[in-house]
């Protein structure tokens, strides 16, 4: 590395072990979080995989590549591994636990030995959830839902599935813990609740969600095993349970849960925006305020996964209306972020062009949103191909497309290199085109009456399902350049400097890649995180 | 707005509201990003300007969306009671969802696998399962219900245009969820009474179901068939009598397939997994009676 003049920094730093051994033992939150950067990519692999499967299964209807039982098991796992194994633990895991600490002038998370834990409970699940493929009864092949009784019945492989989604929830609560204590206590001298980076109140509201939201799936998952083990009638009405109680139970969890994924990825927007504009943030108090409302009225929304379930009139109607309310701060955060390109002075590198992705994506999954919250036409969409579009855009165009702005953007503070451009724009390239070709056709699909979750479908359906499979493809080669062009940056890229961006936050005050312990002295702080005018001084560069 | 008619025209009215509006918005969104981009580009603008917010804009685009989305709420749940309010002379029938496949009960106990309705005449459906969630869809009348076992939940649509229709299951269901498919057959009042009188007819004469009819009645023919070949599961053709390897609690072994394990491989399909097949084959229970099994098993015995 010393060759081309780029300090080591925390790499260099490796404690009294060596080897693999100075990563999986680290305690540094910047170890850590690459450990999890390469894990949950890894993960992220074997989940592309799986659905580029699916997607060749349906690009005909009838057997194409595999029967029945291995597609259920195919979309199970690719459910399984993208949401609990990915895009959950995600951005606050990697990017994250890399840059709050750095942001908010900390030397390291409060707790980092249980930071250190959290990630040996997430490989621990993510092993059980790979075991479960290869023992018992075959893969599991209940969706990721684990809908009771089906879960309850079927011979297949769920107790070690479900138990592999209660060991990561308890990595998740672990983390969000750790991160809300970091953030209380931890912020530099001066850094007051305002005068954080609009990425540190996403993944501090997130962490709410995480230890509030997660243990009422650790505890639903536990009455799963307890029932498929000892027979006790939770969730089977053969044995006087309820399979609606099932239902509220997994959404109470896992309707929030789709807020841990997105509230990281508006961070990661939030940081870009200013940057690549070169002036401050519009609203900077309703970005961060809606950041706490989404992750508040969240939890009360639940209801709507469940509009055709059989549940009572009168809620279905009252979780109409709050999910209605639920969309009023996304909608803030999409305005102050177009005003905030407003008299800048913008250049369009790699990772804006993924930000304005973001936004016209999450923008369509948002609408689309409303078709789904309105009553009357959700009981035509409800369980089709609509939802499957919908979630992708919200969670792939918005939440990964997010993820992958902040990898490019904060690729030169991670490794002390640059990525190549040109290289980045043809990714993105191949992923925007792509992704529109793989998810728009499901919106029509799910309109005209498909249904999700199916292996089969009428020869009606075979034209967009074509397009969609083709967009599989595209996306894929968008996906192996990507990769190929920031792992062979990391080795080859130029040096990129400290600063490359002209950003203000605090990451960009130290070097590049960051020393072992973050910064030579504690910043004091005087303003806040995104000034740009000179006059006014340089944001927290001014320490 | 004139008066809603079926339950199509409820839902397409307000799926073309809420689609008028997102794309106008979205348009509006999209167009003026990318008007900065280009405007406000660092070549042509190098001086700029920090501008930290401006509360009435926040106010406006606070209320103005709220307005908006409460009025698709709004539409969303009259054209929902609409959904929800059965017309009194609807015709009755009772849905069944099981794994995997439909069955509609009539009033006078008539069951059949196609759902056939008069023209003109709105139909209530009841539906229950006998064993998993399913969900009962017809997209072409833009309804839909799950079917949970232990429950009973409703819909209603009025089958206004003679022809065919199809009806999904749309609650992922197991092994064959993507074949719990049939069809909704809307036919002209007249023919449906004259249907309607023949199939009560035949009920009181008891005209006795065969074995075969039985196998595709039951829906057994979905996963297993008479002509040798593999399906889902194991083909009943020879089997009687044969020697078949099953996994019996983690334990393979022999056994031979005679009337006590046909027996039991219907109503405990769990007890013995034939080798190479997943163990995904629901209990008949409910769904057989003793009769009709004794009926099937005949069947099958001479399937040489």
């Amino acid at each position: 590395m010393n060759e081309s003049g780029i300090q080591p920094g925390f790499y260099a730093a490796p404690g009294s072990r060596t080897g693999i051994f100075s990563w999986i033992f680290s305690t540094d939150h910047k170890r850590i979080g690459l450990l999890y950067l390469f894990s949950i990519f890894s993960f992220f692999a074997v989940g592309v995989c799986f659905g580029l499967l699916m997607r060749l299964e349906l690009i005909a209807p009838g057997r194409t590549i595999v029967g029945p039982s291995t597609y259920n098991a195919f979309f199970t796992l690719h459910g399984v591994i993208m949401i609990f194994l990915f895009v959950i633990p995600g951005i606050p895991v990697s990017l994250g636990n890399f840059f709050m600490p750095l942001q908010i002038g900390a030397r390291d998370v409060a707790f980092p030995r249980i930071n250190l834990l959290s990630w040996w409970f997430y490989i621990t699940g993510g092993l059980l959830a790979l075991l479960s493929l290869f023992t018992g009864h075959g893969p599991p092949d209940t969706g990721w839902t684990f809908y009771a009784p089906y879960s309850i019945r079927t011979g297949t492989n769920v107790v070690l599935a479900v138990s592999a989604a209660f060991v990561l929830g308890m990595s998740s609560i672990l983390t969000g813990l750790n991160f809300i204590t970091t953030i209380h206590r931890m912020r530099a001298p001066g850094m007051t609740w305002f005068r954080m980076p609009l990425f540190v109140w996403s993944v501090y509201a997130t962490a709410w969600v995480q230890i509030l939201a997660t243990p009422i799936l650790g505890i639903t998952l536990l009455l799963v095993i307890i029932e498929r083990l000892f027979g006790v009638g939770f969730f089977d009405p053969a044995k006087g349970g309820d399979p609606i109680l099932y239902q509220h139970l997994f959404w109470t969890y896992s309707h929030p849960a789709v807020y841990i994924m997105i509230l990281p990825a508006m961070g990661v927007v939030t940081e870009i925006i200013p940057v690549f504009s070169r002036r401050t943030v519009f609203g900077y108090k309703a970005i961060a305020f809606s950041s706490m409302a989404i992750a508040s009225v969240g939890y009360f929304v639940w209801g709507h996964h469940m509009f055709t379930s059989g549940m009572s009139d009168v809620a279905r109607v009252v979780f109409s209306f709050i999910t209605f309310i639920v969309a009023i701060p996304s909608g803030v955060k999409v305005f102050n972020w177009v005003a905030s390109m407003y008299k800048g002075s913008i250049r369009v590198d790699a990772p804006l062009l993924f930000v304005l992705a973001f936004i016209f994506l999450f923008s369509i999954g948002g609408l689309t949103g409303l078709i789904l919250g309105a009553l009357a036409t959700n009981i035509q969409v409800h369980g089709t191909y609509f939802v499957v579009g919908h979630f992708h855009y919200v969670i792939f165009g918005g939440a990964v497309f997010a993820f992958f702005g902040g990898l490019h953007y904060w690729f030169p503070k991670i490794t002390g290199r640059m990525y190549n451009e040109k290289r980045a724009r043809l990714a993105w390239l191949f992923l925007f085109i792509g992704f529109n070709a793989l998810y728009f056709p499901m919106f029509i699909l799910g309109w005209e009456g498909m249904p999700r979750r199916y292996y089969d479908y009428l020869p009606k359906f075979q034209p967009l399902n074509v397009v969609s499979t083709v967009g599989s493809w595209i996306v894929a080669t968008g996906l192996i350049l990507l990769f190929a062009n920031l792992l062979r940056s990391a080795r080859k890229g130029a040096a990129a400097g400290p600063n490359p961006w002209g950003g203000t936050t605090l990451e960009w005050q130290t070097s590049s890649p960051p020393p072992h312990e973050n910064f030579g002295e504690i910043p004091v702080i005087t303003q806040g995180p995104y000034i740009y005018n000179p006059s006014k001084g340089k944001g927290h560069g001014t320490a | 707005m004139p008066a809603l008619q079926t339950s199509t025209q409820a839902v397409d009215n307000i799926f073309l509201f809420i689609v008028a509006i997102s794309v106008a918005l979205l348009a509006g969104i999209v167009i003026t990003m990318l008007w900065f981009v280009v405007r406000y580009s660092r070549t042509r603008n190098t001086e700029p300007e920090d501008i930290e917010g401006n509360l009435l804009l926040e106010i406006v685009w606070v209320v103005i969306p709220l307005i908006i989305v409460m009025a698709m709420f709004f539409y969303g749940w009259q054209g929902f009671r609409f959904l929800r309010t059965v017309p009194p002379n609807a015709l009755p029938v009772k849905a069944f969802g099981q794994m995997w496949q439909w069955s509609f009960q009539y009033e006078d106990g008539r069951t059949e696998n196609i759902l056939t309705v008069p023209q003109g005449r709105p139909v209530k459906l009841t539906i229950t399962s006998r064993d998993v969630v399913h969900s009962l869809f017809i997209p072409a009348f833009r309804v839909k219900e799950d079917a949970v076992p232990g429950m009973q939940t409703h819909l209603w649509f009025l089958p206004d245009t003679v022809g065919e229709y199809d009806l999904f299951c749309s609650e992922y269901c197991g092994t064959g969820h993507s074949s719990m498919i049939t069809k909704v057959k809307v036919i002209p009042a007249s023919d449906f009474d004259k249907w309607y009188a023949e199939g009560s007819a035949e009920r009181k004469g008891e005209a006795k179901e065969g074995g075969r009819e039985l196998l595709e009645k039951k829906g057994c023919l979905l996963c297993h068939t008479t002509d040798g070949t593999k399906k889902i599961g194991p083909t009943f053709r020879g089997l009687f009598g044969s020697r078949v390897t099953v996994v019996t609690a983690g334990k393979e072994h022999d056994i031979i397939a005679d009337e006590e394990y046909l027996h039991r491989s219907v109503m405990d399909p769990q007890a013995d997994i034939v080798k190479g097949y997943p163990p995904v084959m629901p209990p008949q229970k409910d769904n057989v009676s003793p009769k009709e099994l004794e009926e099937i098993i005949e069947y099958i015995k001479g399937l040489k």
